[in-house]
């Protein structure tokens, strides 16, 4: 791992965390989805709250592709979860939220669970191949 | 009954989500290391050598049905309680079916991970 793989994996925490942040603001906005007329939704589509959150979405999606062609996802989804630490962080600083102190034990707990699985190996790695015993008879012939 | 579909829309978006994520992470293990293929071959390439991965299409209709599943859900419950549910069940089904599917190598290490940010996005609602 270097530092370039580390920004990727800070890409996909940031931009996820936003991203959902965006779309909740969006579809408060839009109100209740009718099941009655579930293809309603896509008209949710023209709110700008939910075009800037799928804006950062799709920020999202290629770092996350980038960060899964070079780790495995058992890696990678905890690796990244520090997102919800980061807004956790960022409601109390900036928006003067009240966080619970229940709230900082789930904060502590995933700072724990990032910082146990990226001191691991981020691949599998590759299986070797078995050196095949020849059969008596392959033996035989090859005498 | 509205805390039964909001468990269902939930339910869908952790499959779909997790399948998504299944078929993703093997499909750029397939296309290989995007960084080297960048930088060895350029944007395009990536780009085509990506979208030519059946499982990469396959995991982006998962994605659309936990997109639209998520909207819904958002507008049934709070966010509060929608947004931790799937994720930290995400975690688990992402690791079971990474060790089922993709043959990771999911060791105590990754299992105690998932449970920890499983428990912690709990606690966070």
């Amino acid at each position: 791992m270097n530092l370039k793989k580390y920004l990727v994996l800070f890409a996909v925490m940031c931009f996820g965390s936003i991203g959902d942040a965006l779309l909740k603001r969006g579809m408060n906005d839009f109100g209740p989805v009718d099941l009655h007329h579930p293809f309603r939704v896509v008209t949710a589509l023209g709110n700008p709250w939910i075009l800037i959150g799928i804006a950062c979405l799709i920020a999202f999606f290629s770092s996350y592709m980038t960060a899964l062609s070079w780790a495995d996802l058992s890696y990678v989804l905890p690796a990244t979860a520090l997102g919800y630490v980061l807004v956790t962080i960022l409601g109390t600083t900036f928006l003067h939220e009240n966080v619970s102190p229940a709230r900082w034990i789930g904060v502590l707990l995933i700072s724990c669970g990032v910082g146990w699985v990226t001191r691991g190996p981020a691949l599998t790695a590759p299986q070797p191949r078995e050196a095949r015993i020849p059969s008596p008879e392959e033996q035989h012939e090859i005498a | 009954m509205k805390s039964l579909e909001l468990w269902c829309a939930i339910f869908a978006i952790v499959l779909a989500s997790s399948g998504g994520d299944v078929l993703l992470s093997s499909a750029m293990k397939r296309v290989g290391d995007l960084h080297e293929l960048y930088a060895e071959r350029g944007l395009l390439v990536v780009m085509g050598r990506v979208v030519r991965e059946k499982r990469f299409l396959l995991a982006l209709c998962c994605f659309s049905v936990g997109f639209f599943s998520l909207l819904t859900a958002l507008s049934w419950g709070d966010a509060s309680l929608v947004a931790p549910a799937s994720a930290s069940l995400t975690f688990i089904a992402s690791a079971v079916m990474a060790k089922i599917f993709l043959k990771e190598d999911v060791d105590h290490r990754r299992w105690i991970a998932a449970l920890l940010v499983c428990v912690g996005v709990v606690l966070l609602r």
